[in-house]
This record gives C-alpha cells, structure tokens and sequence, in this order.
C-alpha cells in the first residue's frame, strides 16, 4: 500500500539528517574543519527556519493510519507537526545552534575528528527534533534511540582519554538498561491495550483484570524517561559523564538531550496515559522531590563546575518533573508549565555552559598550554579580567536560582509552582520552595567568587569569535525574557 | 501613571550609570531627590477625602498565561510607606556625600533596592507583589557582602538564605489563595474577605504567607538573621534595612494574609499574638545584655516590631492602625538612630559601649543631644512618634476582635507593658552609658557636617510632628483598614 507522505511537515527532520551525511561526505574529501562547522550549522539554521515557517501554518500529520483500517478510532498519526511539535524542534535547533558555535574551538583543542564529531551532533539532533514529533510508542522508541546512540560516541570521542571512555561506557550501559525496560512497558502496555498509537492507547478499553498490567507497563515507561533525563533514582551517570566528556558535548545533554526526554515524557503522559494519572501522578511526584533535594544538596559539595552544573541540572529536573506530579487534575496547565520551565532552563543553562566552555580555553600567560582541570576556586576574580563574561555567568547562575535580576528564573519558578499548587500537590511546592533556598546557596557562592579579589596564576582569555558569539545569544536571550517573560509564557499556553 | 514614574525614576537611574562619564558625586542624591519630589507630588495630589480608594491606579496585562497583570496603586496605607522609602533612601545618598564616592555599583544597587522597596507598596497584584519583593533580595545582599563589616559575608549569606527561605512559602501561599479564589487581583480578594476559599485553604494559606513574611518582619524566633544582618551592614544599610525593608513583612500582613485569608488569620491570631508578645520581651531583655551599639539598636528593632505584630494580632481596626503608625514610626526613628550609630562609630573607631565610655554630651554635644532625642523617641515618650503605635497596639489587645480568647490578649497585654518598661530600661541604661558621665577621652570628637544636618533633620522634624499630630496619619489609615477588615467591626 503507498501512503503520501507530507514533505513540509519532517522537512526541519529531513533537512539535518542529510546536512548529517553531506558533513561526513565532505569530510572524506578533505573540507576544511571551519568549513564543516559552517555547514552544520548553516543546516541546523535553515531546520529552525522550516520550524519557523511551519509555525505560521496550520497542524500537519503525517504517516497516519489509513482510513480503511483505522475503523471508528481516532486518525492515529505517528508524526505530528503541531505547535507543541515545533514549539520544542525550534528550541532544540536554535539550542544545537550554539552548541555548534561552542564545539568549534573544542574540536581544534581536543584534536576530535571533526567530520565525525558534527555528523553525530546532527544525528542526535535529528533524533531530537523527531522525538518530540513522535505520537506512537515504537516512533519514540526509535528517535529516542536516535538520540542516544551518536551520544556515546560523541562522548567517547577524546580516544585518548580515559576518562572520557569511562563515561561514555558508563552512559551506555545506563542508556541500554533504560531502553530494554522501557521496551519491557511498552509490550506491556500494548499487551493491555491492543494499541501503540498513543491516542489509541488512552480511548483503549482495558479489562479490570489487566488493569495491573497496564499500571506496571505505564510505570516502567516512566521509568525509562527517567534514565534518559537523569531523574534520581536514575541519575548517577549524569556527573560522570557531564565531566568525561567535551564541553559542548555536555551542554547537548543538560539541554538538549534533557528538553527532548521532557517533550517525549510530556507527550507520553499527557496523550497516552492520562487515565492512569492516579499510578504516575503520586510516583511522579515522589521522584520530583527526591530529584530536586537529592540533587541540590550533593551540589553543595561539588568544588568542580561541571560537575556542579550537572548536579544542578539533576536538581533542575526536579523543578521540571514537579507540575507533571498533578496526575490527571489539570494536566493541560501542568505540562505548560513543563514545557515553560524547560525552554527558559535551555536558554540559561545553555549560558552557563558556554561561559565555562570559555573560561576552559584560557592560557596560561605567556605559555600556550592549558590549565589543568578547573575548580570552582579558579573563577576567582573574574570580574577584574574579563568583566562581560563574569557579568554574563553570573547573571546565568542568578537566573537558575530563580531570583531577579533574573526575572526568567523567577518566572520559571512561580510558573512551576503555579502549577503544582493548582493541581493540588501543594506539598510539592513547599518541597520546592525549602530546595531553592539551597539551589541559591551554591549558585550565588559561585557567583560571589566572580567578582572576589584574584589569587589563581595570571592567565589570557582567548575565547575566540564563535565562543564570543555562543555567550552574546545565549545572554541576549536571557536578558530579553527577562524584561518579557511573557513570550514564552504565552507561546506555551497557546500551544498546549 | 505616576506610580509608574515612580518605578522609572530609580529603575532608569540605576541602569543610565551603564552609561560611561554619568557617575558624578550628586547624582544618587539627584535621582532619589526627583523620586522624593514624584512621591510628595502623589502625597499633594492625593484624594484626602477617599484615603480608602485606590488611587493613581495601573492596570495592564502582563502575562495573561498565568494571570499575571501590571497592577499599581496608592490607597492610605501604602501612601506613607511611599512616601517613607522615597525620604530614607534619599537621605542616605545625602548622608554618603559625606564620604568620597563609593562608585557606581553602590548608587545602582541602592536605586534597585528602591525600585523593589516602592514597588513592593505599589503592587495590587499577588504576583507582582511577589516579584517586587525578591527585586530587594540581591541588592541587599550585595550591599552587606560588599561594604559590610569583618563578618561581612557570613551575615549577607544568611540575610539572603533566611529571606529566602521566607519567600518561598510566601509564594506558596499567595499562589494557594491565587489559584484557589481564580485570580491574583489584591483588591478583589481583599475586598471577598475569603469568599470561595474554604477553611482548610485559608488556614494553611495564612500559616504559609505568615510564616514568609514573619522572616522579614521579623518575629521571633526567625528574628536570628536580624542582629548579624544590622550590625555588619554600612550605615545607609542598616537604615534602610530597618527603616523600609522590615516594613514589608507587616505590609504583606496587613494587605494580604488578614484580609484574604479571614478565617486563618482568627486562627493563628493566638499564636501570632504570643509570638508579637516574646518578641518583645525577649528584644527588650536581648537589649539590655548588648555592649555594641548597632547590634542594640537591632534587637530594639526586634522589640518593637513585635507591638506592630501584636497590633495585627488583634484583628482590630485599632489594632492595624497601631501597626500602620508603628511601621512609620519606626522607620523615621530606627533609620534615624543607624545614621546616629554610624556617625558615633565612626568619630569613636569602635562602637562598643564600654570603649565610648560616657561624656558624649560634653564631648559633642549636639551629636550627644541628637542621640538622646532618638533614643528618648524609641522607647515611646508621649508626644513623639514612637508612642502611639505602642500605645495602640496594647489597647488594641485590651479589646481583641470577637471570636479572640480576651483572657489570652490581655496577657500579651500585660507582657507587652512589661516589654515597654524594659525599652524604657536599656535606653536609658545606653543613655547613662554613653551620653552622661565623665569622658574617658582625651582627643576632641569631630563636629557634625552639613551632610549629617540635612540627612537627620528632616526625621527629627517628622518624629515630633506624627507624635504631635497623629490624627493625620490615622486619618489616612482608618478607612482602609476599615475596608481590609470588612467594614463592620
């Protein structure tokens, strides 16, 4: 049987993943590095203009179930392209964007097969903007596995370093695990009810005595997000492999990889499982608050900022997890709040790793070679060497920690808050609210260090244009929603 | 739109010191004077005869997502505290031409913190309230970590991380009334005195938003931040730290936990009451063991704080409008005896009491005559500001609101007496210490500046006339409390 296929609506899809395979073709003949880098993320912005193009249109589906076996059932597409869809491809392609802008300079001084190192990043990027389209269990399977295979050789892509290796096996471990128990709920949730489309799957009539089976699917499927976007118990890869691997590398699983977990969790809940809000709505807020405090009090410890950033970040989707705790009580206002608290945590998070990507490059003066491993004592005295970046770092930490000048952070916060408080899980929010008294204390210790009298060796800062640029968006970004939190706000109420 | 302009004014100067060459000497003195002008302009257009309307009201959308909206108004309970925030912060860029100028970081941060302290009395919407009372947050906490004393960092971090602490159940509360009633307009709920929240709403909602705003009053036993904060901030700091920011915790009470949560606030009303009434015997108690100037002058503030808490307590109007006077009293008293302090400190290089050592109205005797009229206001002599707000708020707990355990109120009554009597003792106890007596000092102590004149003036001006004339500002009040309590009683 042939089935039209809507070109427009997997065009963003369609456009990275053969940007993907030209940039490995042109690496075979030998293209310039700079050149490879123009190419990625010449495609990634051309993906983000179809997204905004399809933006002013209407909802696209695609690959839906023909009319003759679709019966009386609801049209049942696996790919849809509407506005939550492009709301979370636009934020994933504008994120890889500066990811690309951040890898330029690490490939160069990390020796990393260019070539290779962007046909991944586009790979894992195709699977995220996939992700976050898909609506039936088997396409999210597979963008998700999509999404993390280029991961662990992007990871491991330091082929010399030990460390790097060690994460990268450590995250591949974790991410099979993860996927073979959410295949396992997956076969149980199609074995309940007969179905893998997710709007299928919700109007699905279940026998009060596989009622069980349904339940313990549905749980096993959280369970597999939760590896995926490091929610405790699942997150001890998360440190390790922030550290091991490039930068930029972890700045594309704090953000990206995170914002597509989200979107996929979102969709699978909100579409598919609403009718077991009961099950996932209690288990879902036992692990908001067990991420989110976890998280922030081994933060406290960490002298090491990635390591900091990624213990913040389990912390962060804590944050993020807490408005899905509602269950099925007002869950349309809950994933807004999602997905607001996850654009606005992209944009600062993204700041602050660029920040540190740059802070990583610095010289030792007069010499050409690299400091050692960087601590968080290092950042000392900042503000006297390069007083925009300190300023922009720390205007970044303000904004995670919620409290103005960074009005996004604050927003964020009492979106999520709303939320929780809305949905009748006030006890949440009280967790919450002790967490990000916490959460300040180390950000605002970082921050304070910026700006303390110098002690480290005298060192030159050169950032190089395309880092220079990565932190100008990221920081006009964040300075933007701070004066107007409402763009976002509303785009998210409009699309959810 | 002036309570607009009021915003700007502050807001724009603080963000034109980006601008390189426009950090000159006067100009802090010079935007927070314009901000004073449009704050006394509101004050001189203000509508005496409905001081229970809002007035000079902003009403725009913000984010309609979440409900939010840009909603400013002036009614007789925000007008002085206006008015208060815009003098004291004006007066402490006067008081700093004293000083060779502290840069453009020290003017930013204060005009900051003026934009979060107006905003905060400005704001009619449960959320905005809420973002304008984080805006003060850094600022603060900058100001003590930066040009604090020794223990400078230790006291901003836990300025910060007790407030908050305080804010994140203040949200929780204000979002459960916001929520639950449908919307965040502060005017609408107030005026539903709790209609559409059920009981069980209201009475965690109260304990939420009270306990939020308890930190920043503060009352005991979360008072601890307090001392440390006061004591290691600048001068201009600590004045403002007392003088204004304080006031928002009992603001915050008075708006928004009374009137939107009745039936909690009669709940917790006891326990509010009991805690007022330890605040204050435990300040007074707190003072008298105190060898160091400004660490005394926060533990007063501790004590009188409480009679504005006890003042709420009573669910009366009598009771509100005590705390209402008490809020302004002790901003113009308390700010004035940190500029005191600091100047002591400063002339006499330490600010125990044993190393003033007495005489210092020998040795200065205007500087000696200034600071025995402050202190003489602070413990409420009759006829000076601090008097009536105490001496309200104890007749306010003579005759409590109906459903209030009489019995309980007339013991924090009594407690309250004992803790004024005890104010009484430790003033006078300072006063003996260092103003009376022989000097153990040889060198001469420096005179008073003009800077110093003109910052002091105008709050030694205003302590006698709101305690000569307390009808003008109860006149203010009356009617909106009335409002806030539902008319009747």
């Amino acid at each position: 049987m042939i089935q039209g296929i809507d070109y427009a609506a997997v065009a963003p899809v369609l456009l990275v993943a053969v940007a993907a395979v030209l940039v490995l073709m042109l690496d075979a003949f030998g293209t310039p590095r700079a050149v490879l880098g123009w190419v990625s993320s010449g495609a990634l912005a051309l993906g983000l203009a179809s997204v905004i193009a399809l933006a002013s249109g209407d909802r696209r589906a695609t690959f839906c179930l023909p009319s003759g076996l679709r019966g009386s059932g609801p049209p049942s597409c696996s790919y849809v392209a509407d506005h939550f869809t492009l709301l979370f491809q636009g934020l994933v392609l504008a994120a890889a964007v500066v990811v690309v802008l951040l890898s330029v300079g690490e490939i160069t001084r990390s020796a990393l097969p260019a070539g290779e190192y962007h046909f991944l990043l586009l790979s894992a990027t195709a699977g995220a903007i996939t992700l976050v389209a898909a609506r039936d269990l088997i396409t999210l399977v597979v963008a998700l596995e999509t999404l993390s295979l280029p991961v662990f050789a992007l990871v491991a892509l330091r082929r010399y370093d030990g460390v790097a290796s060690e994460a990268s096996l450590k995250l591949f471990l974790v991410s099979v695990i993860s996927t073979a128990v959410m295949l396992f709920g997956i076969s149980l949730v199609y074995g309940a009810t007969g179905a893998m489309h997710l709007d299928r799957i919700a109007l699905a009539h279940v026998p009060a005595g596989l009622q069980p089976v349904a339940s313990v699917g549905v749980v096993l499927v959280i369970a597999g997000f939760a590896f995926k976007v490091a929610v405790v118990p699942f997150h001890f890869w998360a440190p390790d492999v922030y550290q091991g691997s490039p930068l930029p590398v972890a700045a594309f699983l704090s953000v990206i990889s995170k914002a597509a977990g989200f979107a996929g969790l979102a969709i699978t809940l909100a579409l598919g499982f609403p009718a077991y809000g009961h099950v996932w709505g209690p288990l879902v807020g036992v692990l908001a608050a067990l991420t989110m405090t976890l998280g922030n009090l081994v933060a406290l410890r960490q002298r090491h900022p990635v390591r900091l950033l990624a213990w913040s970040s389990v912390a962060q989707s804590g944050y993020m997890l807490a408005p899905l705790a509602v269950g099925s009580h007002h869950l349309p206002q809950a994933v807004a709040a999602t997905v607001a608290y996850v654009a606005l945590y992209a944009v600062m998070n993204l700041g602050a790793f660029a920040v540190v990507t740059a802070f990583g490059r610095r010289l030792r003066r007069g010499t050409a070679s690299y400091p050692s491993l960087d601590e968080l004592a290092d950042y000392r005295g900042l503000a006297r060497r390069s007083p925009l970046m300190a300023a922009a770092l720390a205007f970044f930490l303000i904004c995670l920690a919620g409290l103005p000048p960074g009005i996004m952070g604050l927003f964020a916060k009492i979106v999520v808050f709303r939320a929780a408080i809305g949905g009748g899980v006030t006890w949440l929010a009280v967790v919450m609210a002790l967490n990000t008294v916490i959460g300040l204390y180390y950000y605002l210790a970082w921050a304070v260090r910026l700006f303390a009298a110098p002690e480290a060796e005298p060192y030159d800062l050169r950032t190089g244009p395309a880092v220079g640029l990565a932190i100008g968006v990221a920081a006009a970004g964040a300075v933007v929603l701070s004066v107007a939190p409402q763009i976002v706000l509303q785009t998210v109420s409009i699309v959810t | 739109m002036i309570s607009i302009v009021l915003l700007v004014v502050p807001l724009a100067g603080a963000l034109l010191l980006f601008v390189p060459g426009v950090d000159r000497r006067w100009y802090g003195v010079g935007v927070s004077g314009v901000t004073l002008a449009v704050a006394l302009g509101a004050a001189a257009g203000f509508g005496y005869g409905h001081p229970g309307r809002m007035q000079y009201g902003v009403n725009a959308a913000w984010a309609p997502a979440i409900g939010l909206r840009f909603h400013l108004g002036i009614d007789g309970i925000s007008l002085p505290l206006v008015v208060l925030t815009a003098l004291l912060t004006f007066l402490c860029f006067v008081y700093s031409l004293r000083y060779p100028p502290s840069g453009r970081l020290f003017t930013a941060l204060l005009l900051v913190l003026e934009v979060g302290l107006l905003g905060t009395f400005l704001a009619l919407d449960l959320v905005l309230f809420f973002v304008f009372f984080e805006v003060v947050l850094i600022p603060m906490y900058a100001i003590i970590a930066l040009w604090g004393g020794p223990g400078r960092r230790r006291a901003a971090y836990k300025f910060i991380l007790y407030t908050l602490l305080g804010s994140g159940f203040l949200l929780v509360g204000i979002l459960l009334i916001g929520v639950n009633a449908g919307t965040l307009d502060m005017v609408a709920l107030a005026q539903r005195h709790g209609a559409g929240l059920s009981h069980g709403v209201q009475v965690t909602a109260f304990l939420l938003v009270g306990l939020g705003l308890a930190v920043k009053a503060p009352m005991w036993p979360l008072h601890t931040w307090l001392p440390d904060a006061h004591t290691e901030a600048p001068t201009v700091g600590s004045v403002l730290l007392a003088g204004v920011l304080l006031k928002m915790g009992t603001y915050g009470f008075i708006r928004i936990a009374v009137p939107m949560a009745p039936a909690g606030a009669s709940v917790w009303a006891p326990w509010l009451g009991l805690l007022a009434a330890i605040g204050i015997v435990y300040g007074a108690l707190a003072c008298l063991a105190q060898n160091d100037l400004k660490r005394m002058i926060a533990y007063s503030s501790v004590g009188h704080m409480g009679f504005v808490l006890l003042g709420i307590a009573t669910l009366t109007p009598v009771g509100l409008n005590a705390a209402l006077f008490g809020n302004i009293a002790h901003g113009l008293i308390t700010g004035l005896l940190f500029f005191l302090a600091g100047s002591v400190k400063e002339r006499y290089g330490t600010g125990e009491l044993s190393g003033i050592g007495g005489g210092m109205l020998s040795k200065a005797p205007r500087l000696g005559a200034i600071l025995t009229f402050a202190c003489v206001a602070s413990l409420g002599l009759p006829g000076l500001a601090g008097f009536w707000g105490e001496m309200l708020a104890l007749l306010g707990s003579y005759q409590p609101a109906p459903g209030l355990p009489r019995a309980t109120f007339l013991t924090f009554m009594a407690l309250g007496g004992l803790g004024a009597v005890l104010t009484a003792a430790y003033f006078l106890r300072l006063l003996s210490a260092i103003t009376h007596g022989p000097s153990i000092r040889k060198a001469p102590v420096a005179a008073l500046n003009r800077y110093e004149y003109l910052a002091w003036v105008p709050l030694i001006a205003l302590t006698l006339a709101v305690g000569l004339w307390p009808k003008a500002l109860l006149d203010l009040t009356t009617a909106p409390v009335q409002l806030l309590l539902g008319g009747g009683r």
